[in-house]
């Protein structure tokens, strides 16, 4: 409508007979000033994101020496790895179970603090969004000599109750649920912080009409809260779940992806094929893997969501 | 504005003007005249140690007029293997870069070849050991010079008054300082019942099976004593052999007696084992001595490093070199040699050997007898053993002979620890066999 309403003064201006130059006249258009202005971010992203992701597009369309084209060569390799489908396991488990409990802990944290009474909710906030705020390069370290096998501070403190000792990260099991265990507790927040945001953004109306309708506390939740909040917890879990299976840090902080190869990601195990055993090519291709899945995912999610926005 | 033409005359007597200048006017050397050199160089973990490198460096720009660039690399979280594989990818970067064990052979392709410095600098400090060679070589062709800096035997460090104590070994008598190794019987036999009798004693022996190197070299080197190799020089899968199948049930027995929670291990773990005096022996570097001599001087005067035990073919002990690669694409090769040349003399080599506290090792059969490892302790004389001075075990690194691209698979795949772990964990040998082969299958690809 806008563009049009330039368009129109443009087209009158041009009655007027006065000189105006072609690069004047996009200038005049909003969408081309709009587009100057995102201009420099779209540069960015261009070379930080879009020529890396071109390039190991790239990568993974070359033999282990670099030499050759092999097309699809590489994910034909790796769909034949007894590891890589135990990776691809591992990867689905970690990113579906930790963003799970995410959301989980951060509806039910997020409910807490906003029932907590006003002028005390910045400092619940603050403290809550600490593990968050830490970068988890840093955080992840404190939790390896938490979990240190053999100096471990919770085998420690159970050994006072007579248990343990826990093999937190020397036992397969244990060490997947160790993993997923700080994913969740350094995620967590981001989720409460969101749904929080999402919860005062629900009218109190709704929660008075309801109330008047004999709604219990159950009720509430489900018929108000929940499809209020429904943009919010696809747009968070979709965000968490990309997040979530790139992660690097925690695993490779904490367990290097052992013991025998139970706590690898796509990211751990493609810095050890590709950087550790300088198999670029098969790297890259551990890497884009689940891009694809991902990024269907992402399609029906949004989809869905420009969907209920159109509705209402 | 009119313009004069040159003509053809004016052209040649003006050439001949310039090129005459040029070639009589005085040569004056410049502060750089010979230009820049830039070094990625691996960030020891020694206090101090560094600086040797640094003052060599200067001195050597100082003579040679040559501006130097010199940065510190660490090799925590792998900085120093992500940035090689970066300035590979961008063709562009450092001209020398110091590069661990392997790789020089995975960059073999773009890599300057040193024989021209080689060979005068092994007639100098005499020959280098096999793995050097190994690890060095391709095609006959020097893709680096070792590097003293960083190379390290990674043999085991005792606890003197221990193994005394709980496995009737006296390892000062068995390796003296200042005479040959009297360890004809510091076999792996002896070995196992000195883990057994420690372990009972509640001093296990702080050996790792996680995927790290400290955890594979012990591995590689106890695989190789046996005589098994998953592949062999010619890339032929040799998994299904006794001697493989011997070393799996020498580690079986070993587990037993080892921490518990060994499979999580990584390369700290055996250190803090060591300094904590929770047991009787680690596989380390002295640095692991180093800090207890800081942190726990009580242990580190207990500490006593020496040779590997012999298997029923042979005593081999874990050694990791580092070498200066010159980058093919480098704009200042020439320098470079001469750099590498000059850090490549014995009183180079003896100056940072010294700044290290003796943690690092030449690779020259001539320079393993520096007075450094006589003087450190205390105790007195405990690193003497440490650089194989009198060449009584064979120095190896994990996953040889194999062609080194399949051995770096096998070495960083951790395949050796993550056998051992199988099968003692119930798995059946056979079974285990089979996944070791499938997965040097996969490392063969090209």
């Amino acid at each position: 409508m806008v563009d049009v309403a330039f368009q129109s003064s443009r087209t009158a201006a041009a009655q007027t007979g006065r000189k105006r130059t072609g690069l004047r006249n996009a200038l005049r258009r909003k969408s081309m000033a709009a587009f100057l202005m995102t201009l420099p971010l779209i540069l960015l992203i261009a070379v930080l994101v879009l020529y890396p992701a071109l390039y190991s597009l790239h990568l993974a369309t070359l033999n282990k020496a670099m030499t050759k084209f092999v097309g699809f060569g590489n994910f034909e390799f790796l769909f034949k790895r007894e590891t890589f489908w135990l990776v691809v396991k591992q990867s689905c488990i970690f990113a579906i179970s930790a963003v799970v409990f995410k959301a989980l802990i951060g509806f039910i944290v997020a409910h807490f603090v906003h029932n907590v009474p006003a002028n005390k909710q910045r400092k619940w906030r603050g403290m809550l969004l600490v593990p968050w705020v830490i970068p988890p390069a840093m955080s992840t370290l404190a939790w390896l000599w938490l979990f240190d096998p053999s100096y471990s501070a919770f085998n420690y403190t159970l050994s006072f109750f007579g248990l343990g000792p826990i093999p937190w990260t020397g036992d397969a099991m244990w060490a997947r649920f160790s993993v997923i265990l700080v994913n969740v507790w350094y995620g967590a927040p981001f989720f409460m912080i969101m749904y929080l945001a999402a919860l005062k953004s629900v009218p109190e109306q709704l929660y008075e009409a309801a109330a008047i309708d004999g709604a219990n506390w159950w009720q509430r939740i489900w018929y108000v809260t929940l499809p209020m909040m429904r943009n919010i917890i696809a747009i968070t879990t979709l965000f968490s779940l990309i997040v979530t299976f790139a992660n690097f840090d925690i695993v490779r902080i904490l367990t290097a992806g052992g013991p025998l190869d139970h706590t690898h990601i796509f990211a751990t195990w493609a810095f050890r094929v590709g950087i550790e055993g300088s198999d670029i090519p098969l790297g890259a291709s551990v890497s884009l893997f689940m891009v694809p899945i991902l990024a269907v995912a992402a399609i029906f999610i949004l989809r869905d969501i420009t969907k209920r926005g159109n509705e209402s | 504005m009119s313009r004069k033409k040159l003509s053809r005359r004016e052209f040649v007597a003006a050439t001949a003007l310039s090129s005459a200048a040029l070639i009589t006017a005085p040569y004056v050397r410049g502060a750089y005249a010979a230009g820049k050199l830039s070094m990625g160089f691996w960030d020891h973990w020694v206090p101090g140690a560094n600086s040797a490198s640094t003052e060599l460096v200067n001195e050597w720009a100082a003579k040679e007029k040559v501006e130097v660039q010199l940065d510190y690399i660490t090799s925590q979280g792998n900085k120093n293997i992500v940035t090689i594989a970066a300035e590979a990818q961008a063709k562009s970067g450092h001209d020398i870069f110091q590069m661990p064990t392997w790789w020089p052979q995975s960059n073999a392709e773009l890599l300057e070849p040193v024989n021209d410095i080689m060979d005068p600098l092994i007639k100098l400090n005499g020959d280098v050991n096999g793995t050097v060679k190994y690890l060095g070589q391709a095609d006959g062709k020097w893709l680096g010079v070792p590097a003293s800096v960083g190379s390290q035997i990674k043999g085991p460090c005792s606890r003197i008054d221990l193994m005394k104590k709980y496995a009737n070994i006296d390892v000062q008598e068995m390796y003296p300082a200042g005479s040959p190794p009297k360890a004809d019987n510091w076999t792996l036999d002896t070995f196992l019942k000195a883990a057994e009798a420690c372990h009972k004693a509640g001093f296990p022996f702080g050996i790792g099976l996680g995927e790290t190197s400290d955890n594979v070299d012990t591995a590689g080197a106890i695989f190789q004593s046996f005589g098994a190799h998953l592949v062999d020089a010619k890339g032929n899968l040799t998994v299904k052999t006794d001697a493989v199948r011997q070393s799996l049930e020498f580690y079986k027995k070993l587990l037993a007696f080892l921490p518990p929670d060994v499979a999580a291990w990584d390369d700290a773990s055996n250190n803090k084992w060591l300094v904590a005096g929770k047991g009787a022996m680690i596989m380390n570097p002295p640095s692991a001595w180093a800090v207890a001599k800081r942190d726990a001087p009580q242990v580190a005067e207990q500490c006593w490093t020496h040779g590997f035990p012999a298997g029923p073919k042979g005593r081999f002990a874990p050694y990791l070199p580092f070498f200066w690669s010159i980058w093919s694409f480098s704009k200042n090769k020439e320098a470079a040699k001469s750099l590498l040349s000059f850090l490549s003399q014995p009183a180079s080599i003896e100056k940072m050997v010294v700044a290290s506290g003796g943690y690092d090792l030449p690779a020259y059969e001539k320079l393993t007898t520096l007075k450094v490892w006589e003087e450190q302790g205390p105790p007195k004389g405990t690193l003497y053993h440490y650089p194989n001075p009198y060449k009584h075990q064979t120095l190896s690194i994990a996953a040889s002979p194999a062609p080194p691209k399949v051995a770096q698979q096998i070495y960083f795949q951790a395949t050796l620890t993550k056998m051992c772990l199988r099968y003692y964990q119930g798995e059946t040998m056979e079974k285990t066999l089979a996944w070791a082969e499938g997965e040097c299958e996969g490392f063969m690809r090209s």
